[in-house]
Formats: C-alpha cells, sequence, structure tokens
C-alpha cells in the first residue's frame, strides 16, 4: 500500500512555474531524498504535501486521503525555518504540541532536551541558532506520525549537530513510518536514504534506490547529483 | 567495529566486508550474539533497511544465522569462519601482488623481499 500518491502535480507562483506535473508514490517504511538545487521545487513540494500550500492541478493521497485535517494527522512537518514566537519558553512549546497532536509523546522530547541540555525553563530567544533548529526537530519528532516531512534539517547546523539529527531522525521514526529529507548537503545524509528522488526546474528527473544507483554508477549519490546539476 | 564508507559501492556491501572483518579477526566471536538491527544501525548511522539488507545477505552466506525469537548470531561452524578467512587474506595477497607489480617488482623478487623481512633483516 502506498504511503503517499502524487499524480501530475503542477504549481505556479505567477508566472513562474515551480512544479510542472510531478507524479510519483512512495511506500510506507522508506526514508526518501527529495534532492535538488535550490529553486527546483523541493520546498513547494513537502508545503503541498504537508497541506501548507494546494496545488493548482494534479492529485496528492497520502493514507488514501486529500491533504487536510485527516492527513495532519499523520504527517510530521519540519519547515525550513523555526516558527516559535521568541518570547515563548521551551515548556510552552511542548505543551503547545502536547495539546495540539494526538501521536506528541511528551516524554520522549523530554528525554532528548535532556541529552541535549535544553532546559524547558528556557526561553527560545535565549537558545542559539542550533539549539532552536534541535528543538524544534525534536518535537517534530516526537510524534508518532506516518509520514515525516523535514525540509532542509541541517540548513545552518555544524557537522557535530548534523550528526545528532541524523541520529534523532533514525532513532524515532517507527518502521512502517515514512521520511522525506529535503536537502542539497547529499553527502551527509546518503547513508541514511533508501531511495532518491532528483528535482529539477519542477520536474522529477531520477528516481531510484540509492543501492541500485551505487552499483549501476559506481559512485556516490553525491558525486552524480554534481553531474546531473553541473552549472 | 569502524563504520566508514566509500562513495564508490553500495553500502550494505561495505556494511557487510566490516562484519566480515571482524567475524574474521574474531572482533565477533563465534556464537556472539549481533546488536538488533536499528541499534547496529544506530551505531554505523545508516538507514535500518540498509543494515537489515547487510545482515540478511551474511546469513545467505553462512556467516550469521537467526533464532526467531532471540535475535542474530555469529556462525559457530569453523569450517565456515575458516573459509571467510582465507578468502580476506587471498584477497589482501591479491591487493599486495597488484601493488607490486605496478611498482615493477616480479614475483620472485617479491617472494625475496617477504623472505628478507622473514630473516630479519628489515626489522
Amino acid at each position: 500500500m502506498e504511503l503517499v500518491k502524487c499524480d501530475g502535480l503542477i504549481k505556479n507562483y505567477g508566472l513562474k512555474k515551480a512544479l510542472s506535473g510531478v507524479t510519483f508514490s512512495l511506500p510506507a517504511g522508506k526514508i526518501t531524498g527529495l534532492l535538488g538545487p535550490n529553486g527546483s521545487g523541493k520546498t513547494t513540494l513537502i508545503k503541498i504535501l504537508g497541506g501548507l500550500l494546494t496545488a493548482d492541478g494534479g492529485t496528492v493521497a497520502i493514507g488514501g486521503n486529500s491533504p487536510g485535517v485527516e492527513t495532519k494527522k499523520i504527517v510530521s512537518y519540519l519547515p525550513e525555518r523555526t516558527y516559535f514566537s521568541s518570547a515563548v519558553k521551551v515548556k510552552e512549546t511542548l505543551d503547545f504540541f502536547e495539546a495540539f497532536y494526538e501521536d506528541f509523546e511528551l516524554e520522549r522530547a523530554e528525554e532528548m532536551l535532556k541529552s541535549l541540555q535544553i532546559s524547558d525553563k528556557s526561553k527560545i530567544s535565549e537558545l542559539s541558532k542550533g539549539n532552536r533548529e534541535k528543538l524544534q526537530l525534536v518535537l517534530v519528532m516526537s510524534r508518532r506520525a506516518k509520514l515525516y516531512l523535514l525540509d532542509e534539517p541541517m540548513g545552518g547546523v555544524d557537522p557535530a549537530a548534523r550528526d545528532f539529527i541524523l541520529r534523532t531522525i533514525l532513532k524515532n521514526y517507527a518502521e512502517d513510518a515514512s521520511v522525506v529529507i529535503s536537502t542539497h548537503l547529499i553527502q551527509d545524509v546518503e547513508k541514511v536514504l533508501d531511495d532518491v528522488i532528483f528535482l529539477k526546474e519542477g520536474n522529477i528527473c531520477l528516481k531510484q534506490s540509492v543501492d541500485e544507483l551505487r552499483e549501476k554508477e559506481k559512485k556516490s549519490v553525491d558525486a552524480l547529483f554534481r553531474e546531473v546539476f553541473q552549472c | 567495529m569502524k563504520w566508514n564508507f566509500t562513495d564508490d559501492l553500495p553500502i550494505y556491501q561495505q556494511i557487510m566486508d566490516v562484519i566480515r572483518q571482524g567475524i574474521a579477526s574474531g572482533e565477533l566471536m563465534a556464537g556472539e550474539r549481533l546488536p538488533s538491527v536499528r541499534e547496529l544501525a544506530l551505531e554505523a548511522e545508516v538507514n535500518p533497511n540498509t543494515m537489515q539488507k547487510a545482515l540478511a545477505e551474511l546469513e545467505r552466506e553462512g556467516l550469521l544465522y537467526s533464532k526467531r525469537t532471540s535475535g542474530r548470531f555469529v556462525s559457530e561452524t569453523q569450517e565456515v569462519r575458516n573459509a571467510l578467512k582465507k578468502e580476506l587474506a587471498d584477497g589482501y595477497v591479491s591487493d599486495f601482488l597488484e601493488k607490486m607489480e605496478k611498482l615493477g617488482y616480479g614475483k620472485k623478487e617479491i617472494i625475496a623481499l617477504i623472505q628478507e623481512r622473514e630473516d630479519g633483516k628489515w626489522s
């Protein structure tokens, strides 16, 4: 049973075509890398899956439903930028998630924050940029979701934090859940991916398993990416 | 075990090599119980499906076996482990010979060099 099914997705911003007919499906239990240069449509696609944007054409189904209330119950979304008000405390963001999402596991989140030595009494404004991003990831990964949509989870963090982020993702998704990670830092995520989707100017130009790709091309996804998107 | 991955081979094959190496060197003992797929995946920081694939392949080769409820274990069959050791050793010798031949050494010269080492001239 496919967890995600997209058929002919189109999205335009005015005259600019962001997605021009994207068709793919994702099974349950896989980690997929959504890879492409800036402006290739990664964030647009993730936002459509997350129900934050509506497509201009085509269909999306997640667990059989179009994006909406039902899908938001099973989709956990990590936006490119954190959205917490800097005036609130860490504890209040936990309470918010606890109240908002049925599948949120407070204990799991508290444990991870403890290991990061982030106090729940801290104000968001007191956290470093890296810690704010980690907090956001902790919240997102503490849900027992069916689909995690992670938009650039390793955006602006240092290499040690990247390791933390990868481990947090690996440790927390359930075996029957799927994860979509959009990134252009391919080298860092390559070894945790089952499959990759290359997006180029709003179209899918490659969808393959990482093992097959390495076997066939005798090179890493990162190296292939550099070839495909050579400027 | 050390988990470093290169670019030119599928990750699951590289995981298989690391575990083979561990068994041959005795770091993984005969009959030893392996951590769960998920634990190993975390340790190596790889996808659990990739780890599962590598372990399943090693099981097919007879180097690992699983008991339905208690997990995966390193083979206790001495022949299997000896064969593995021999296979790895042959591989190293081939690599070595290839490198030496690239330097222009013939087989006899190579053997003479090894003999010198054996006689303690270099040590």
